[in-house]
């Protein structure tokens, strides 16, 4: 399953990285005698109501996604890493503020953010990755900050601590080993949930502007004649459910490696 | 008090209050001891008695809640309680090491033996592969089979005694002045612990380091230790050479304790003996003798706090009755 994973987001990865040299026809070149033709061998999944090459749409449309959902995520997982840490590692009092102000983050809907932040700034990338960097990193510092809490008391620490060693060593050395490897499972496994966030927001017109090939704004595209031309929703979707069940599976993986417990190796 | 240039570590007047919801505990009480170069020290006392407490006052490491309330811990001729936190940090591990009673909690489960030792020596200014040498060498003075192959391995690979000889090979890595051994056997079966023990004197004398070693287990104590301190309800009630303290305990709440030990029964019984009565609460603690509510020899002049009575050399009980061997020759009431 593992290797199914990491096939999947090497395609993904690759035909993101690639695009310009797998795909025949520019992304957003319209041509208007070509609209709504079907996948052929010039266009192996057709082409829009513009008469765009989906093919070269999609592989573009990846690096948008691709290049969302791994900056952002990254983001997110130094924000939640540090935050989760000073709450877990540092005074009670300071440690309430965290949790009001991450329970505070979470209780806003997704789409309700998303819609908010879009009428004060306007359409654009930034505001997707802020959204998806609001939506997430509550979820990591919670996981840090718990196992932080459970770590605080272990008795390794204790010998570390009586051993000499001070509290940015002790958050670096002894807990971060520690509680990463869930943290990136975790991680591993939202990717999916951002792309889908993009997918959604671009859907809706809240997220990249139109000539920009995206998954969401494909699908858009294609829903107005979902009955004539299916294959330009299918191109939309198809992507989507590829690098999610990739993501997934490689999450799945991830838990096996960072887990020496697990190892069957030896 | 005997000669201060020959102790490495001598506490007194030690006081330790705890700032609690339900009122201040005063857990530990004019707390004073001596551990001589190269001696090893046991403390006794049951759970609760404030070992553990002694313990991080020692290291600087009590809870936030707690505080030293005068007194001195003098190691190597420095007062630690007058310490700041980052000369304190410097002195642990290097000068001060550790080793707890948990073998299964005291390695971190996530990083390789060998990273982890290499971690230990982070203040050292060694190359990463003369630390390795080094975690070998004190693996094997540990007597780990194939040390260098366990370099490599994790914590949850080795049986539990290993473990807990690997905890004692990060403590000694940096060959410290002063071990403080928290009941470190008391999570091992019998086979185990005379093994530990052996290893234990073994390293302090190759070493030539003073060893603190806490347990409630009498037979390892009389068998490790040059000097015992026996603590109860956070005071030491009576202190003094191993063999002083074994066999002419001075101290009643000593000399209930070495009765209630198993290995002392001389018939086979269903019920081994206890010692009536509990621990008073320490929020509230009589002025005067601590051990008076339990005491068979109970009297009203123990309603002031008891003197430390010299009994012997070196041998010293916290009790009215205690008397000096020479003039007393009684023995231990039945």
């Amino acid at each position: 399953m593992g290797a199914l994973g990491i096939a999947l987001v090497v395609l993904m990865v690759a035909g993101a990285i690639f695009a310009d040299l797998l795909s025949l026809y520019e992304p957003d070149r319209i041509s208007p005698r070509d609209r709504f033709s079907a996948p052929s061998m010039e266009h192996f999944l057709g082409t829009d109501h513009l008469g765009r090459d989906l093919f070269a749409r999609v592989l573009h449309g990846g690096r948008i996604a691709l290049s969302v959902a791994l900056s952002s995520i990254l983001i997110s997982l130094i924000i939640g890493v540090a935050l989760g840490l000073v709450a877990g590692y540092g005074p009670r009092r300071l440690d309430n503020l965290m949790l009001l102000l991450l329970d505070s983050i979470k209780s806003f809907p997704t789409v309700m953010l998303a819609l908010a932040l879009v009428t004060l700034f306007g359409p654009s990338l930034t505001v997707v990755m802020v959204v998806v960097v609001l939506v997430t990193m509550p979820g990591y510092a919670r996981i840090i900050r718990t196992q932080t809490l459970a770590l605080k008391e272990s008795e390794f620490v204790t010998a570390a601590i009586s051993l000499g060693a001070g509290t940015p060593r002790i958050l670096r050395v002894h807990i971060m080993p520690n509680v990463i490897g869930p943290l990136l499972i975790l991680a591993s496994m939202d990717i999916p949930v951002v792309i889908a966030i993009e997918a959604g927001m671009s859907f809706l017109g809240l997220g990249v502007r139109p000539p920009t090939p995206s998954w969401g704004a494909i699908l858009n595209d294609g829903y107005a004649a979902i009955r004539e031309s299916p294959w330009i929703v299918v191109a939309g979707g198809l992507p989507i459910i590829i690098t999610t069940l990739g993501f997934t599976f490689l999450g799945e993986t991830l838990r096996d490696v960072f887990d020496p417990r697990l190892d069957t190796r030896r | 008090m005997s000669l201060p240039t020959v102790n490495l570590l001598t506490i007194r007047d030690l006081n330790v209050r705890f700032a609690t919801e339900r009122g201040e505990l005063h857990a530990l009480r004019d707390v004073g001891l001596d551990i001589g170069k190269e001696r090893i020290v046991g403390i006794v006392g049951e759970s609760g008695c404030g070992k553990s407490t002694l313990i991080n006052a020692i290291l600087g490491l009590l809870a936030n809640n707690g505080r030293i309330d005068g007194g001195r811990i003098l190691f190597n001729g420095r007062d630690l309680t007058r310490l700041d936190p980052k000369s304190m940090q410097a002195l642990r591990g290097i000068e001060i090491a550790t080793v707890f009673q948990d073998p299964m909690g005291a390695l971190n489960p996530v990083i390789s033996v060998g990273r982890q030792m290499r971690n230990i020596q982070y203040r050292s200014s060694l190359r990463n592969k003369e630390k390795d040498a080094r975690s070998v060498a004190m693996l094997q003075r540990v007597r780990i089979p194939d040390a260098k192959q366990a370099l490599h391995r994790f914590p949850h690979e080795f049986s539990g005694g290993m473990k807990q000889r690997i905890a004692i090979a990060m403590a000694l890595m940096m060959e410290p002045a002063l071990l403080i051994a928290d009941e470190p056997t008391t999570a091992l079966d019998a086979t185990l612990e005379v093994a530990t023990i052996d290893l234990l004197k073994d390293l302090q004398a190759g070493i030539g380091c003073s060893v603190l070693f806490i347990s409630h287990h009498l037979g390892v104590i009389a068998e490790l230790c040059d000097e015992v301190v026996v603590m109860y309800a956070g005071e030491v009630v009576e202190r003094g050479s191993t063999s002083q303290v074994f066999n002419h305990p001075n101290h009643p709440y000593t000399a209930r304790l070495l009765e209630c030990d198993p290995a002392r029964q001389a018939k086979r019984t269903r019920l081994l003996p206890t010692i009536p009565g509990e621990i008073p609460d320490l929020r509230h603690r009589p002025p005067g003798c601590i051990f008076a509510s339990r005491c068979a020899d109970h009297r009203s002049a123990c309603q002031a706090p008891p003197p430390e009575i010299e009994v012997d050399n070196g041998h010293f009980a916290r009790c009215i009755h205690a008397r000096h061997h020479d003039e007393n020759s009684r023995s231990r009431r039945p």
